[in-house]
């Protein structure tokens, strides 16, 4: 196996995205978890940028670290006192989430080495965004008219629920 | 015009013929960044000497004059100023996002700044969603502030932080609507194609009424986004002392202060880019001879001057009006910018559909 600018590339993606996200769960304060996390979510934007997708990397970067971080963030500004640490958690709980994790490392390893996969390539070129926005609205086969449209009547839910909460009355 | 591709490939092939390929792309990313930071630390000395100018002239002071001819040293004086001051820490405050954050805003500035088409052949992220990339980069910057905000452990600071966040968010929107707008009319988001289809005559022209009123719409959005001119609550200096970062010193507060002055640069040269045309000169169809002159300025002079043009207005505003309340701020966005991007985004379609540009 010959090492490659990309495999270089990855790798150190990789790791970066292992490092913060145990560090985000092992972390006692909140607001330290969250910035964490803003990194795992960094990484993986990488890693769609790496194999050429920079669509779903943008969105990545505008959706999950642009918003939904700085969601994250702000609510835990408006809600927490300063210096907020999480409490010592039970054995028991530890315990629960231990077997948890260890269970879907177990599946997640048996499909990955079980599983026959194509041969790895970077493929060079981007994906044009012509094509990208047919496949989101057409309602042919592998078209995503039809989940677009359920999520932006969820999004409608979401915000006629939010109005109802904030109203005064 | 000159095509900065022909240096920049002649020097890919120099360096493959040396190097193996990937060192030789290597090699190229660490030169590529260098530059681009250089030409960031550049444009922001630049942009802080201007704007000290500016403000005196709309005062009718002088501005700094004893340093160097015109006072043109005296920025550099302030950076050696800034380097050798102590970085003080902050009792009972969360140290490694106090210090992180000024990094992160820095970062989300840089991403953005590369995105910028300076002249033909030297852009440097030129994805085909190169619109988009750019909002997710300047989004990022808001989680800085907001953790600046918080874990400099002061009631300032987190006021500050918080007023930028909500200011921010909401903002963001109507400069998403009114670049949106250009969007519809080019069909294309990548930055150096939407320059090229402005060779026969920049945006604000071919697409008239929608293109004013969404340039106008972007200024006011693009100001309150980098936090300045009449929209400068977070930092408001005569009710929370600096606002989000009060408590730094040295070199964290540099980063603040150069990455806000980067950042007015950046809106401006979007602004420039999409609706003046960027590195494109002026074109007028029929008239060849006047092409042709123009065609003789090389293209990144013709980005500066148009960048700088809407920097200088930007400055204008902001020395020109008071600041604004929060309650005032947020009125405007939502019930005025907001409902007037979303018709204006409207009527560009119909302008588009029945092919009313020029």
């Amino acid at each position: 196996m010959d090492i490659t600018l990309d495999l270089i590339v990855f790798a150190v993606l990789a790791l970066f995205i292992v490092v913060s996200s145990v560090l985000a769960v092992t972390t006692k304060r909140i607001l330290r978890a969250a910035t964490y996390l803003l990194f795992v979510l960094f990484g993986t934007a990488g890693i769609y940028f790496q194999l050429n997708y920079s669509f779903l990397g943008a969105v990545q970067l505008l959706i999950y670290a642009g918003g939904i971080t700085v969601l994250y963030v702000f609510s835990i500004l408006l809600t927490s006192s300063e210096g907020d640490k999480a409490e010592k958690l039970k054995p028991g709980k530890f315990a629960a989430g231990l077997a948890a994790t260890l269970a879907a490392l177990g599946i997640c390893l048996f499909v990955m080495l079980k599983h026959k996969f194509l041969a790895p390539a970077f493929e060079h070129g981007e994906l044009p965004v012509r094509e990208i926005g047919h496949a989101l609205m057409s309602p042919e086969k592998y078209g995503y008219v039809l989940p677009f449209e359920v999520i932006s009547v969820l999004l409608l839910a979401c915000i006629i629920g939010g109005i109802m909460i904030a109203r005064k009355r | 015009m000159f095509d900065f591709g022909i240096i920049t490939g002649w020097i890919h092939t120099q360096l493959t013929s040396l190097m193996p390929e990937g060192l030789a792309i290597f090699l190229e990313c660490v030169l590529i960044g260098i530059c681009l930071l250089l030409l960031y630390v550049v444009i922001a000395i630049i942009m802080i000497y201007m704007e000290r100018k500016v403000c005196a002239a709309f005062q009718c002071r002088l501005g700094p004059t004893r340093v160097g001819p015109w006072g043109s040293i005296q920025v550099i004086c302030d950076v050696f100023k800034m380097l050798t001051k102590e970085i003080i820490s902050i009792r009972h405050s969360d140290r490694f996002l106090y210090n992180l954050a000024p990094y992160i805003v820095i970062l989300a500035s840089v991403m953005a700044f590369a995105c910028l088409p300076i002249s033909r052949g030297l852009e440097i992220l030129d994805f085909n969603v190169g619109v988009l990339f750019l909002m997710a980069a300047s989004s990022i910057g808001i989680v800085g502030i907001l953790l600046a905000g918080w874990s400099s452990n002061s009631k300032y600071s987190l006021i500050g932080a918080m007023r930028s966040g909500a200011q921010m968010i909401s903002y963001e929107l109507s400069v998403g609507l009114s670049i949106l707008t250009i969007v519809v009319l080019t069909d294309t988001m990548q930055f150096s194609e939407i320059v090229m289809r402005q060779a026969d005559g920049w945006f604000i022209f071919k697409g008239h009424i929608p293109a004013v009123i969404a340039f106008i719409i972007y200024l006011i959005a693009g100001n309150a986004e980098v936090n300045r001119g009449p929209f400068d609550l977070p930092e408001a200096e005569s009710e929370l002392t600096a606002g989000y970062h009060t408590e730094y010193s040295g070199m964290h507060f540099g980063l603040f202060y150069v990455a806000e002055f980067v950042n007015l640069f950046i809106i401006s040269g979007i602004a420039a880019t999409i609706f003046l045309g960027g590195w494109m000169p002026l074109h007028i169809p029929g008239l060849d001879g006047f092409n042709a002159v123009m065609d003789a300025i090389p293209g990144f002079i013709w980005f500066f001057a148009k960048a700088f043009f809407v920097v200088w207005l930007l400055m204008w505003i902001k020395w020109t009006f008071p600041r604004l309340r929060i309650d005032q701020i947020l009125t405007l966005e939502w019930k005025y910018l907001v409902p007037i991007g979303l018709l204006n985004l409207l009527l560009m379609v119909i302008v588009v559909v029945f092919n009313l540009h020029f």
